[in-house]
């Protein structure tokens, strides 16, 4: 196991760029995610306020 | 009842139900091959005679580097239908590749640093290969902000959409870089015409990488094309009956 985490000297290299793989694609993720429940609850807010006029 | 069906897929409202249904089916079978290509890739497949572990950098560094040749091609193809056929959905779709396949060349040149540091003794070389993926980035940071200086999103679409077809050059440029060009990157191993010449064990993990991230795209092009959609019609009937019952 610990030879599999040492990656025959290559940890640091190897590790960091899987690390930096995953961050970017779980933004990727993450973003979209968050922009589409900001962008319907502002809609249903103006929605509501335009209503009530 | 094909040509039915597509003209269906260019309303939004259909198209923003029927990728909602679509994501969960591409998002599973996106998981499933990641894991087994990771796993495949890092724990089965044999270091290299030459590199050590230190190649299995290649499987998260070449599906990147194909992706963001993969995407920019569908952006400007997307672009392209726009133009033509003024689409809205292809200017949707287009301008949401930008992101991801900015993602995707970054990851590229990140990894490929990280990876030419240990095996060529420095981060970077001005050579044609890195110097025209970098032109690649800058091609897709140059759409992103075009199309945010821009208000009006249909003018916005026409001259994001006009950037990225000039741009299209590019890309054989960096697909044939290292045949044309001395290059310190070394040549293609598995995208030639004779059979790849790679060890099958190190294939398979690239090739289910490779696929992973196809259909990673898929799922994260559409979530990023239904808020674009949603923003376009937030003034409609529809968009504003979704956002309430929320």
């Amino acid at each position: 196991m610990n030879e599999f985490f040492h990656m025959g000297g290559y940890a640091f290299y190897v590790w960091s760029s899987y690390a930096i793989a995953l961050v970017v694609l779980v933004l990727n993720v993450l973003v979209p995610m968050r922009n589409r429940r900001r962008l319907l609850a502002a809609i249903a807010r103006r929605a509501r306020r335009t209503r009530r006029t | 009842m094909i040509s039915r069906w597509f003209h269906q897929l260019g309303s939004p409202r259909y198209f923003y139900r029927f990728s909602g249904r679509l994501i969960p089916w591409l998002a599973v079978p996106c998981a499933v091959l990641m894991v087994a290509g990771l796993y495949q890739g890092l724990v089965v497949a044999p270091p290299d005679y030459q590199q050590g572990e230190s190649y299995r950098i290649m499987f998260v560094h070449v599906p990147s580097a194909w992706m963001s040749l993969f995407i920019y091609m569908v952006m400007a193809g997307a672009g392209a239908i726009a133009l033509i056929w003024h689409m809205k959905l292809a200017e949707v779709i287009a301008i949401s590749s930008a992101h991801i396949g900015a993602s995707f060349t970054f990851l590229a040149l990140i990894t490929g640093s990280i990876w030419g540091k240990p095996m060529w003794g420095t981060w970077w070389v001005w050579d044609a290969r890195l110097t025209s993926e970098l032109i690649l980035l800058f091609l897709y940071l140059g759409v992103i902000a075009l199309h945010n200086a821009i208000d009006d999103k249909r003018t916005a679409a026409r001259a994001t959409a006009i950037l990225s077809i000039v741009g299209v050059v590019n890309i054989p440029i960096i697909h044939y870089s290292v045949e044309w060009w001395n290059t310190l990157h070394q040549g293609p191993t598995v995208t030639k015409f004779d059979a790849p010449s790679i060890d099958y064990r190190m294939l398979i993990p690239l090739l289910l990488m490779a696929v992973a991230f196809k259909l990673y795209y898929a799922v994260v092009v559409l979530m990023r094309a239904r808020c674009e959609l949603l923003e376009r019609e937030r003034n409609t009937l529809w968009v504003s009956e979704l956002a309430e019952s929320k």
